[in-house]
């Protein structure tokens, strides 16, 4: 009875619709939409243009583009097939340096050091991580050089048999013979470009692995882990999509390293796989070799190789991020 | 019958590991030595360091072995190399950095440096004369105008990505997600393609800044982005709920709670900025006279500078080149010590000083009510 009298003395409420607010409200959405617009335009300008002069180049090498050591866009011989494989190999030396160092400290810091020393050494690698690379770049080019020799010449006198660790014109029985062959190598411009991305794939680590979780590392103690034991079982299986992440991160600012690279080899246009040996090359370092030469076809044919450069870092970095995302990393910290 | 307990000791670190370690050490080393000197003629310094360690956790591992099992001993050798790679990397990098402000002192002591400009200095002159204050200059306007550029569109851009729902925005965060991988370099020649080949500008500090700004863009944006999309999805609820639209909640709201966080992202993005050489070596020329404007004529910066410097094989050139490294060096630590300084809280956390600010305004309106409750009454 109660109810009917009520419903009947109540106006019925009607559906409110939320009005749009007023015109603030409305030029604050179409400054967002802008923004997000110009931003687009712009990042799209760089590809399509990058895109559009590259094409040019590639019109007039067709598939030779890729198998081509050489490069004399004039004469209409070039290729990416010597710079693109000495990118692969720097990165490669560097990322096989960096990731076993990175890790180790990244482990250090997260399991064994004590708490004040922790937050240091996270600030130290953070600020690491900001160096501009052409301070890496002078250490290498004006120390590393000349210390590097005798552990090139060690490395390539007993694991010569190594196929990438021989060095060809070197006799290590003569005392005499010049140590130039092992200076200018892929070898030091990957150490360099390794110290260069340590700290950056060393705080992904950390990141990843200072989130494992505290009940599975109690247990794996309860269970009678040594710390060792539990890092083994609980922190690399939950920090392993980190660790992937971080070392693709790493590989896709080493295949773009310049300046670092550009200071210390002396550029060859043949496949050298001999790491240890003199001469090296990378796309980037081509680029920053010949742009003032260059003529319009030339001008094009660096456009091709720095956008073959660019779909390598874009797919390693978009695997990185298909890792980490997938990982249970991190699906932890995205709650 | 019970035995009183006796007291465990529960330190991790027990004196005959400090014992067993030293004991592998110094074998190794002497051990080392022998093979280095008499059995096997190597040279270098690194060569013996990477063999030392080599026979430091062989031997360390057969001490550990005498008086252990299989899980003690892992777990030692495990943290023993743990240690030393972190010490090994810390060792490196630290070293790094000192070797370039040691080298660059020379020139940095001499004030000169900073107020004058390489267009005197011939290769021979002493340090006295010349320096690297035109570099300073140009580092300053190119990383200013690029700031200048990028700071408005990347916060907005970042507002745009965590507030905007739907497909426009996930495409522009995938592009711009895409675009942080363009190497330096590319976004270098993108702006010598453009701005100077077709657009016909001269080589300046103005083009150098639009590259370093199409590279600092993209991270700049995203780390704008990550930030925003913290602030707590509650407090925009609150803050909608009390009627506030959504341009209030956005400024009243959102920017506050994450500005420390927005302000490490930009410091850093400009870390990365004003380091970086490569779009800078395409597009600004070279010069050794001090060029305050920025739109027209060669403008070096700190980072060409050092790029042109250190290849020379003067003594006295390459010195400037480390005092104008160094010079970078320090601005980016003064950087990175001001993003500590503002950011590293997370959202919605307070300074001891804001916190009394907030206790006194509170206070403040306790008074109030309290006022208004007599009143009425």
């Amino acid at each position: 009875m109660t109810t009917t009298t009520l419903e009947a003395a109540l106006p019925r409420e009607r559906r409110r619709r939320i009005r749009p607010s007023g015109g603030a409200d409305r030029a604050y959405r179409v400054v967002l939409r802008l923004a997000g617009a110009a931003v687009l335009l712009l990042m799209l300008m760089v590809g399509a243009f990058l895109f559009d002069k590259a094409a040019t180049a590639l019109r007039l090498a067709g598939w030779d583009f890729v198998t081509t050591q050489d490069w004399e866009p004039d004469s209409g011989n070039f290729g990416i097939a010597a710079v693109l494989t000495g990118t692969i190999l720097i990165a490669g030396v560097a990322i096989g340096i960096a990731v076993p160092l990175a890790t180790g400290m990244a482990l250090y810091v997260s399991e064994y050091a004590p708490g004040r020393l922790r937050r240091v050494l996270i600030g130290l690698i953070d600020l690491m991580a900001a160096v501009p690379s052409v301070v890496y770049g002078l250490w290498g080019f004006a120390f590393l050089q000349g210390q590097v020799v005798g552990l090139a010449r060690w490395l390539s006198t007993w694991f010569g048999w190594i196929p990438f660790l021989r060095v060809t014109g070197s006799d290590p029985r003569d005392p005499l013979a010049t140590e130039t062959v092992y200076t200018s190598s892929t070898f030091i411009a990957g150490i360099v470009v390794a110290m260069m991305v340590a700290p950056v794939i060393c705080s992904i680590m950390r990141e990843a692995f200072s989130q494992a979780p505290i009940g599975e590392r109690e247990g794996a103690y309860a269970l009678g882990a040594t710390r060792w034991g539990m890092i083994r079982s609980v922190v690399l299986p939950f920090g392993r999509g980190g660790m992937i992440g971080g070392t693709m991160l790493g590989l896709g600012r080493a295949l773009g390293e310049t300046i670092a690279v550009y200071l210390i080899i002396s550029p060859v246009f043949v496949i050298q796989p001999h790491i240890l040996q003199n001469g090296a090359n990378s796309v980037s370092a081509l680029i920053a070799l010949r742009y003032g030469e260059a003529g319009p076809v030339a001008l094009s044919a660096l456009m091709a190789a720095g956008v073959a450069l660019f779909l390598m870092t874009l797919v390693v970095n978009f695997g990185a991020g298909i890792v980490v995302s997938r990982s249970r990393s991190g699906a932890e910290s995205e709650a | 019958m019970d035995q009183p307990e006796i007291r465990r000791d529960t330190a991790t670190l027990r004196g005959e590991d400090v014992l067993t370690a030293l004991g592998a050490a110094v074998a190794a080393i002497c051990l080392t030595a022998l093979i280095y000197y008499w059995i096997a003629p190597f040279s270098g310094l690194l060569g013996f360091g990477a063999l030392a360690f080599a026979s430091f956790l062989a031997l360390y591992a057969v001490l550990l072995w005498l008086d252990g099992d299989g899980p003690s001993v892992r777990d030692r050798l495990a943290s023993a190399v743990i240690h030393s790679l972190a010490a090994l990397l810390l060792v490196a990098l630290v070293f790094v950095v000192t070797f370039t402000l040691v080298r660059g002192f020379s020139a940095l002591v001499h004030p000169n440096f900073f107020t004058e400009d390489l267009r005197l200095a011939g290769p021979l002159e002493p340090l006295t004369v010349g320096g690297g204050l035109h570099a300073l200059v140009g580092t300053l306007q190119q990383i200013g105008l690029a700031l200048a550029i990028t700071i408005p569109l990347s916060l907005v851009c970042a507002l745009f990505l965590a507030e905007m729902r739907g497909g426009f925005p996930r495409f522009v965060r995938t592009v711009v997600e895409a675009m942080t991988a363009l190497p330096s370099i590319v976004a270098g020649l993108f702006i010598y393609a453009t701005v100077l080949l077709v657009l016909g500008f001269d080589e300046s500090g103005f083009a150098a800044a639009l590259a370093i700004s199409v590279m600092m863009m993209p991270i700049m944006v995203r780390a704008a982005d990550v930030v925003l999309r913290l602030v707590p999805g509650s407090l925009k609820e609150a803050s909608l709920a009390l009627g506030a639209s959504r341009w209030r909640t956005a400024w009243h709201v959102i920017l506050p709670t994450s500005r420390s966080g927005l302000a490490t992202a930009v410091i850093l993005g400009t870390a990365r900025g004003i380091g970086e050489t490569s779009p800078v070596l395409l597009t600004a020329g070279y010069t050794k006279a001090l060029n305050t404007d920025p739109f027209h004529d060669p403008q070096v910066s700190l980072p060409l500078a050092t790029f042109m410097l250190v290849k020379s094989p003067e003594p006295t050139v390459v010195a400037r080149g480390f005092g104008t490294a160094a010079l970078l060096l320090l601005l980016v630590l003064l950087l990175f010590l001001l993003a500590r300084l503002v950011g590293g809280r997370s959202a919605g956390e307070l300074t001891a000083r804001q916190r009394r600010a907030r206790t006194r305004q509170s206070s403040r309106d306790v008074a109030r009510i309290e006022r208004r409750g007599k009143g009425n009454s």
